[in-house]
């Protein structure tokens, strides 16, 4: 859809191979090439500004006028800035309790892959080892409770689930998801699972009362991890939810779905940049196997698709 | 020409108002490179003046002169026995397709229709059991497997026999959510509807888009509209922060209106698309 920032930058710089040198008109020029290419990503507004400052200074510098390529060179560098803001070169892994058992509990907005994460990290954790619990704490979407146990089921994990939520006939949702949260907790420890997924209902940035209700369960659990969950295919709201989920139940990492599409995922850099939480998984698919380490170094290469 | 009286300051903010609002880089700067044409050429220096125009310009671009009804009417067949109307809702992962399946099946069975749900996704864990509860909520029946992974053209094609032998009104058929990008789903989908269009016309195909999606819209829009032929758009989970932008440049490619909105999770929270609205959304007024 969208010419590649590569060649876009080559054009760019095409009459320039023979001078050797940038001139400030030449840096602008890849200034708004870059914006461009970061906007077509995805990538929010306010971090997009930031960015092409930072961008504009460093090819301004002498290590850009001085190079060989500067087309190249300037890539580089605007390469090497996206990959530190994503999380530069390692990503830690889980952070698992001393005293078992480790409590994740997952947050996020509707449809953005939760439950299937909790499936996700159930067979990834048993493939380690580890014994895991899913706790069944949405009982407001329909059959969220039936679609926990059934990939629980497909992960080979017990679910606790006391509440069927809002399912069948069932239309007012019996049982309080902190209270569910809080026992499944206790039902994992006195049953010794090592690791408790909670499962929680999607909620909006902008809903008061449910990002209540998920920092209730976040101090109800004292989790190890809070994974906020986000869609790869987000556009500019990114910042805003992100913002609203750091503040409300203060997540601790994030995971990235649906990266197995066609989005660029500019929302990864928004995220990683505005919050300042690393991201630390993949999900890939819709499979229980697809799911992956964050790499910055090719979420940088996708949101520059190059 | 005059210069017009606004700063570069300006400029940019009004860009960005719309960036913001995932209208996307190409339509937003196409958008602001005309105003300043307009703007200079009739001598506008009001700031107020030229967010109206803005505002103007969008409109025209969402255009309100759209016929943005469903074709939820049963018709005649060649026999003369009524055919139900089919819609068949289809999409990306996690939009809001089922949802919107029990929405509009509680606004046709206000209007006096008679509904039924054909679950067509067999493939999501618990799908076919999210569409009952939906179907118990709004008191209609559904059409579903009970076996994991059955074919689901065999189940839209039941749900449709269903919906002709029951001499129903309308036949909603829900799919699993699908990315665009993977050919083997989007086949799958495109037999879906040549089993479907055997039994009875495909009326209405609605492309479910979350209004919190960017560019990726748009990509959405081109495979969707080509294997699938859609005939409108639902955009939902507006009552966010996110306003859907990326549905002015939908329309466009697709050729096809906006013709709902979802505004929550609950069974009525589903509402006609209103074009001056949705452009005040996007303005941020
Ligand atoms: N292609 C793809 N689909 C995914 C991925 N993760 C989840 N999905 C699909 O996205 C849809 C929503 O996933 P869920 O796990 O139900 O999302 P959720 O966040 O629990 O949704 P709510 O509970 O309704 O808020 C389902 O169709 C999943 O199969 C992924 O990484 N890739
Ligand atoms: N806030 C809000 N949430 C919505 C809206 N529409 C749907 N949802 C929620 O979004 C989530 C996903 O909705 P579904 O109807 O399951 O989406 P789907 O497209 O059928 O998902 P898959 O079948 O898994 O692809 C659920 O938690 C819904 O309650 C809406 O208009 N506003
Ligand atoms: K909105
Ligand atoms: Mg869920
Ligand atoms: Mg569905």
């Amino acid at each position: 859809m969208f010419a590649t920032l590569s060649d876009r930058l080559t054009s760019t710089f095409k009459n320039l191979r023979s001078r050797g040198r940038l001139s400030e008109a030449d840096i602008d020029a890849t200034v708004r090439e870059i914006r461009r290419a970061l906007l077509d990503a995805d990538v929010a507004v306010p971090v997009v500004r930031e960015f092409a400052a930072a961008v504009r200074e460093r090819a301004l510098s002498v290590e850009v006028s001085g190079a060989l390529n500067p087309a190249q060179q300037v890539v580089k560098i605007v390469n090497e800035e996206l990959v530190a803001i994503l999380g530069g070169e390692g990503q830690r892994g889980l952070a698992l309790a001393k005293n078992p058992p480790t409590v994740i509990m997952l947050a996020g907005l509707q449809g953005a892959g939760k439950t299937t994460l909790a499936g996700k990290l159930a067979l990834h954790l048993k493939e380690k080892g580890h014994t895991p619990l899913l706790v069944a704490a949405d009982l407001q979407r329909p059959n969220a409770v039936t679609q926990l146990k059934v990939v629980g089921e497909r992960a080979g994990a017990p679910v606790y689930a006391p509440h069927s939520g809002v399912a069948g006939e069932d239309e007012v949702p019996t049982g309080d998801p902190v209270a569910v949260a809080r026992a499944g907790v206790e039902t994992a420890r006195s049953r010794e699972h090592d690791v408790v997924i909670i499962d929680t209902a999607g909620r909006l940035g902008v809903d008061a009362e449910l990002m209540a209700q998920a920092r209730d369960i976040r101090d109800a659990t004292q989790p190890d991890e809070v994974l906020f969950v986000i869609d790869a295919m987000i556009g500019q709201d990114a910042v805003a939810t992100a913002n609203a989920f750091a503040e409300g139940v203060d997540f601790t990492g994030v995971v990235l779905s649906k990266l197995d599409g066609d989005a660029r995922g500019g929302a990864a850099l928004s995220v990683a940049r505005v919050t300042g939480r690393p991201i630390l998984f993949a999900s890939t698919g819709e499979k229980l196997t697809d799911f992956e380490a964050f790499h910055p170094d090719r979420m940088a290469s996708r949101i520059l698709d190059m | 020409l005059s210069r017009d009286h606004l700063s570069e300051d300006d400029w940019d903010e009004l860009e960005e108002t719309l960036l913001l609002a995932d209208v996307g880089a190409g339509p937003s700067a196409g958008l602001i490179d005309a105003l300043r044409t307009q703007v200079r050429v009739h001598g506008v220096s009001d700031p107020v003046q030229v967010r109206a125009m803005l505002r103007s310009a969008l409109l025209d671009l969402v255009d309100p002169s759209l016929d943005r009804s469903l074709a939820t009417d049963p018709t005649l067949g060649e026999d003369g026995a009524r055919v139900p109307s089919v819609v068949l809702v289809v999409g990306v992962n996690g939009t809001g397709k089922t949802t919107t399946v029990g929405k509009l099946a509680r606004v046709l069975v206000a209007e006096g229709s008679d509904v039924v749900l054909g679950a067509a996704d067999t493939f999501r864990a618990a799908a076919a059991d999210q569409l009952e509860t939906w179907g118990s909520r709004v008191g209609v029946p559904v059409v579903r497997s009970h076996k994991d992974g059955a074919d689901p053209a065999a189940v839209a094609f039941d749900a449709v026999r269903h919906g002709r032998t029951e001499d129903v009104d309308v036949v909603l058929v829900d799919t699993a959510g699908r990315l665009q990008n993977k050919s083997g789903l989007m086949d799958e989908l495109g037999k879906i509807r040549r089993v479907i269009e055997k039994e009875a016309p495909l009326r209405e195909v609605l492309l479910v888009l979350d209004a919190t999606t960017g560019q990726n819209g748009l990509m959405q829009a081109r495979v969707f509209g080509e294997v699938a032929g859609v005939t409108g758009i639902v955009l939902t989970k507006l009552d966010g922060t996110a306003k859907g932008g990326i549905v002015v440049a939908v329309q466009r490619e697709l050729g096809v209106p906006v013709k709902l909105v979802g505004l929550g999770e609950g069974p009525d929270d589903l509402a006609p698309f209103e074009p001056e609205a949705f452009v005040d959304g996007l303005l941020g007024d």
